[in-house]
């Protein structure tokens, strides 16, 4: 564990639990943000170039203002005297832990352990690039169709009837 | 070049010469700072040239506005103590030292904190982005493969630092001014992301090195390979520039301030220093599209025609940069400011389906190899919609002479 990685980690660390704990939700929010970016920082030191800027592109870009809008456009101004905890809070941390569990034995069972360090195929971008428009073009293609879906869908809802 | 002699550097090629020279005071650092200083001297450059390249732009942006509304613009600030005037030149220095000097208000409800970051945080990606644009041969600050994908990953910051200012300040006007910055920017992203994505489908790399490596002039070639020299390329760097218009808030598409509207926008509870640092933010943004517009369409560093290239690379990247700033302050003094209905519906009916149908564009002048055939097909392809296009989105609508309903 090198210096870069130890600041980065107190940075996600330290930004999640601000997420968790900070009473006005717009600075949790901001608090994920920051979660976000240094995970992005994160893949990009581990050389995974392209997944780390789509992190920022979409997570900092897309994803935080889309969290903003939904709690400026839901509620307004800070919750009046409700605990720092949910009242369920023992059931949420029960399923954090479950959730962390399976992820933990998935991962150290898989072959990410086990394998060498500086495997770094060049150019990452155009390997990716191929993969996605040979191996992988049907489920590309399935994705995309379903993200039109959901469009059209959110359009739909949104528009206003007309009597 | 780390045994070179100053008078070495003199003697080689001007094109090198900063680059050289780079080379020449790294030399001098003990071998384990090499790298350190090889940064701090890549980036120092950067921080001092466009900060300066804002000043002298906020005064020739004045004096052009001036003109183009038949007044003189600032042609009284000069060297102090002195009667020399510079022709106003000296009006930028005033400001900056006027802005720093200022008392800093925060309003009593603001969110002291959020408030004191979104400054930073909207300057610190727009000077992210200077880092992947390629300013001469051998000059650019960082060599990534997908740098065209940092650029944009960088630029996604900007949004969250305005509606952070618009958010801290605690005042409807500048909450309403990041609403409108907000939707206008994400409106934005899309055709400028994809007016670029042309590019890199022709080139095939993301590397801004390359894609300007891409627009050189071949042997023997007199005209150089920029892809504004093809009409997807054409038709690609104008739906770029008006994109990158409306991305960085500059009129026609300057809704977010609206000063007639909503006073300021997201900046109205800002003074001093804080608001000068928007300000610069907002030009180091422009800059820096336009210096990604001049990567991707207008050949970077390249000379236009091969007989020019004895002018130093670094120096035709500014030359190009001072052009698009001048068309930027031409537009700013000719165009009146677009409604939040109008700039909405030109992102989504106008410009979003012509960039789409630019990327076809693209794929078809790759498989007709160019020539007098692609021109034909390609530019048919593109002008037919955009006719097309233009003429069904005013249909039925009544184009006479402007009506107020509440002012008489």
């Amino acid at each position: 564990m090198d210096a870069a990685f130890a600041i980065l980690a107190a940075l996600i660390v330290v930004s999640a639990a601000g997420a968790m704990f900070l009473r006005n939700l717009v600075h949790c929010a901001l608090c994920l943000v920051a979660t976000f970016g240094g995970l992005a920082l994160v893949y990009l030191k581990l050389g995974a170039q392209f997944v780390g800027l789509v992190q920022i592109l979409v997570y900092v870009g897309a994803v935080a203002i889309l969290i903003l809008f939904a709690i400026l456009l839901t509620r307004s101004g800070e919750p009046a005297g409700q605990g720092r905890m949910a009242p369920g809070w023992p059931l949420g941390a029960g399923v954090a832990a479950a959730v962390f569990a399976v992820l933990a034995a998935a991962v150290s069972g898989s072959f990410v352990g086990t394998r060498s360090a500086g495997l770094v195929i060049e150019p990452a971008v155009v390997a990716i690039g191929h993969q996605l428009m040979t191996t992988y073009v049907l489920p590309l293609e399935v994705l995309a169709l379903l993200l039109t879906a959901a469009l059209i869908g959110a359009v739909i809802i949104a528009m206003k009837e007309s009597k | 070049m780390d045994d070179g002699t100053f008078a070495h550097i003199a003697a080689i090629d001007p094109d090198q010469a900063l680059v050289a020279f780079k080379h020449y005071l790294v030399g001098f650092a003990p071998e384990a700072l090499q790298p350190l200083v090889s940064i701090v001297l890549t980036i120092t450059p950067i921080l001092l040239v466009f900060p300066l390249l804002f000043g002298l732009t906020t005064v020739i942006e004045r004096k052009g506005l001036g003109r183009i509304q038949n007044r003189l613009g600032p042609n009284r600030v000069g060297l102090p103590f002195t009667r020399t005037r510079l022709f106003g030149f000296g009006q930028f220095i005033a400001d900056g030292l006027k802005t720093l000097t200022k008392e800093d208000i925060v309003p009593r409800n603001a969110d002291k904190i959020v408030h004191f970051l979104a400054p930073l945080a909207l300057l610190v990606p727009v000077l992210l982005g200077f880092s992947v644009l390629p300013y001469g041969r051998n000059m650019v600050p960082i060599e990534l493969d997908a740098g065209l994908l940092f650029f944009f990953a960088v630029g996604a910051g900007t949004e969250l630092a305005v509606f952070m200012a618009g958010w801290s300040s605690r005042n409807k006007y500048s909450l309403l001014g990041a609403m409108r910055a907000i939707a206008q920017m994400l409106s934005y992203e899309i055709p400028l992301i994809l007016s670029a994505v042309a590019v890199v489908m022709i080139t095939g790399t993301l590397s801004t090195t390359r894609i300007v490596e891409a627009q050189l002039a071949g042997e023997g070639q007199w005209l150089a390979n920029w892809h504004l020299f093809t009409p997807w390329g054409l038709a690609g760097f104008l739906l770029f520039l008006v994109a990158a218009t409306a991305e960085s808030n500059r009129s026609p598409f300057d809704i977010p301030e609206g000063e007639s509207e909503i006073i300021a926008g997201y900046y109205i509870e800002y003074s001093g220093f804080k608001f000068a640092l928007f300000f610069l933010g907002e030009y180091l943004g422009l800059f820096a599209m336009s210096g990604l517009a001049i990567t991707l369409f207008l050949g970077g560093w390249a000379a236009p025609v091969s007989f020019l290239a004895f002018i130093p690379s670094w120096m035709w990247f500014f030359l190009k940069l001072f052009a698009l700033i001048a068309l930027f302050i031409w537009v700013r003094g000719t165009l009146p400011r677009l409604r939040m209905d109008q700039l909405m519906n030109f992102a989504w009916k106008f410009l979003l389906p012509l960039t789409l149908i630019n990327l076809v564009n693209v794929a078809l002048w790759h498989y007709l190899g160019g020539g007098w055939m692609g021109w034909v097909v390609c530019s048919l392809v593109i002008g037919v919609p955009y006719v097309w296009l233009g003429r069904a989105l005013f249909a039925g609508r009544k184009l006479g002479p402007r009506t107020y309903r509440f002012a008489t």
